[in-house]
């Protein structure tokens, strides 16, 4: 498994470190039903079989985060775009999202 | 009762005859249309639960539904190393139950699962780690499990040629647990598998649950490959498929699935008689009975459902392998493969009833679950029995998350990849 960074090119899986799940948004800590949403934030987890978008830092590279789409069946990368850019996209602060496939 | 009982007289019976008379260890069971109770998965911990479901709670009416054969999982792809040497309360009574019913195992069976307490040793290479060790090992200690720390000079006698004063990682010592070991784990899965057939249970192959029947919020059976089947109750005990068996009833998971991968050389003379652990860099091995050195490191860290991990773990290991044992460095691998377990969000397990009746969660077993396999089964077996928690699993519920109850040895908070 080698990861297309967007900053640096393909590189060795070893310069990289995982997180986990990039879908889970951390919830309004002042909504009625706060502590079940930190609950699920915190502990749940999709843990899909398939293609999943996952943050991944680039630790001995540009130090970048990234979300990375991966089948978890197969360790086939679909998809490496910045952290940055997604979460720009999602709050609709849209700058251009840079996207690189491998 | 099927089959016939091994003992020193059947071997020589057989040896005498050419060993034509030895009959199936279990039937080729065909799914029923109902059961009392269906456990999900035919790994060791369902397996378990199901002899003892038969053996110790009288419930005999039960199938073991299997997607692939059983031992394809987990059971047959660790590195069979059993030991009870945990620090905290939730955890310490539950694996010396395991340790106990371990010492008792192959007479219990009646089936020869190489059982051999040739002990543990965690090495360290620091005072702070000593410390840590001698805190594990008064909190065993105080628990009634044997526990011994030993300096360098003890462990230099047991392993006379480990590289001791190594400039960066000197071994100071090691924390010693006697009664640890290996255990043969094909025989685990197939000594439970015939225990539990003689005592009526189906075993049932080629048979993967797709679906669950629920009525009113109650699971009344499961959907199969083979067919729907139904159930008065239903265990699952899917090791590292659990959050998706679950999904499949509406249910997620504190939990993550990721790959272990494991090595075996090409046998060499015996050269190391117990289960040794590096302090300094994550890497274990023992010695099997053919002479292959059986060793692992870390998980690879990333989500995972391959059953196969990536090159750079296969190095981080063979590195730690050479930091602690140069001597192996012209041994060749054999082969080295991959498992994909339940890593949980304290790196614990849970053995408790889930929020749909009728259905009962058996997960999260991490990289540790070879050696709970016995209690595992045992306490799974009384939950889904009697409806309430076996005394040594009381700690291990799914809503411990929630109530800020977590059992985390390692201390490094909900991070799975670094349990
Ligand atoms: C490389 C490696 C090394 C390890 N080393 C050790 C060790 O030294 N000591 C230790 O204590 N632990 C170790 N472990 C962990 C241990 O092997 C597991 O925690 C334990 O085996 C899990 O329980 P099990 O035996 O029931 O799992 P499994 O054998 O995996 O059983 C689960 C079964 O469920 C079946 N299943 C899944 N989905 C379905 C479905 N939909 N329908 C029907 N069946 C289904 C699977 O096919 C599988 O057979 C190791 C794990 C690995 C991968
Ligand atoms: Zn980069």
């Amino acid at each position: 498994m080698r990861l297309a960074c967007p900053c640096c090119g393909e590189r060795s899986l070893d310069e990289f470190t995982f997180l986990g799940d990039a879908s889970v948004t951390r919830p309004d800590p002042s909504a009625d039903d706060a502590a079940g949403a930190f609950h699920a934030y915190a502990y749940l987890r999709r843990n899909a079989a398939g293609p999943s978008d996952e943050l991944w830092f680039h630790n001995t590279g540009c130090h970048a985060w990234l979300v990375v789409t991966r089948d978890t069946r197969t360790h086939e990368i679909l998809g490496v775009r910045l952290a940055q850019d997604v979460a720009l996209a999602r709050t609709g602060n849209r700058k251009d999202v840079r996207e690189t496939s491998a | 009762m099927a089959g016939q009982s091994y003992s020193i007289f059947s071997v020589l019976r057989e040896a005498l005859r050419g060993h034509s008379g030895w009959g199936p260890a279990w039937r080729e069971a065909e799914p029923k249309p109902r059961y009392d109770a269906i456990i999900v998965g035919g790994g060791g911990h369902g397996l378990a639960t199901a002899y003892y479901l038969a053996r110790h709670y009288g419930i005999r009416d039960v199938a073991v539904l299997e997607k692939g054969w059983i031992g394809s999982g987990n059971v047959g792809r660790n590195t069979t190393i059993v030991r009870s040497n945990y620090l905290l309360p939730g955890n310490i009574p539950f694996y010396e139950t395991s340790m106990k019913l371990w010492e008792g195992l192959e007479q219990d069976l009646n089936y020869n699962a190489m059982v051999s307490q040739r002990g543990i040793l965690n090495l360290y290479h620091s005072d702070a780690q000593r410390d840590a060790y001698a805190r594990r090992g008064n909190a065993m200690r105080l628990h009634g499990v044997d526990a011994e720390l030993l300096d360098s000079a003890q462990v230099r006698r047991m392993y006379p040629w480990l590289d001791y004063d190594n400039a960066r990682f000197p071994i100071k010592g090691g924390l010693l647990q006697r009664r640890a070991g290996t255990v043969r784990h094909d025989a685990v899965a197939w000594g439970y598998a015939r225990a539990a057939d003689r005592l009526g249970v189906d075993i049932v192959q080629n048979c993967e649950v797709t679906g669950f029947r629920i009525e009113g919020g109650r699971c009344t059976g499961v959907e199969t490959t083979r067919g729907a089947i139904g159930a008065g109750k239903v265990g699952l005990a899917c090791a590292g498929n659990s959050s998706r068996v679950a999904a499949m009833a509406g249910l997620t998971l504190p939990i993550e699935s990721h790959v272990l991968q494991a090595f075996v050389s090409e046998a060499v003379k015996p050269v190391i008689d117990g289960v040794m652990t590096f302090g300094a860099g994550h890497f274990y091995i023992s010695q099997s009975d053919k002479g292959g050195l059986v060793f692992g490191g870390d998980i690879d860290g990333y989500n995972s459902y391959a059953q196969r991990g990536n090159l750079p773990v296969v190095e981080d290991v063979l590195e730690g392998g050479m930091a602690l044992m140069p001597r192996i460095g012209r041994v060749r691998l054999l082969r080295s493969w991959g498992g994909i377990m339940d890593m949980s969000m304290d790196g614990s397990p849970i053995i408790d009833r889930t929020p749909v009746d009728g259905l009962y969660l058996n997960a999260g077993w991490c990289y540790g679950g070879f050696k709970a396999t016995p209690a595992s089964g045992l306490c799974f077996a009384h939950l889904l029995a009697r409806d309430e928690p076996h005394a040594d699993a009381r700690a291990y519920r799914l809503d411990r998350f929630a109530s800020g109850h977590m059992i985390d040895e390692k201390g490094v908070g909900n991070q799975p990849n670094l349990h």
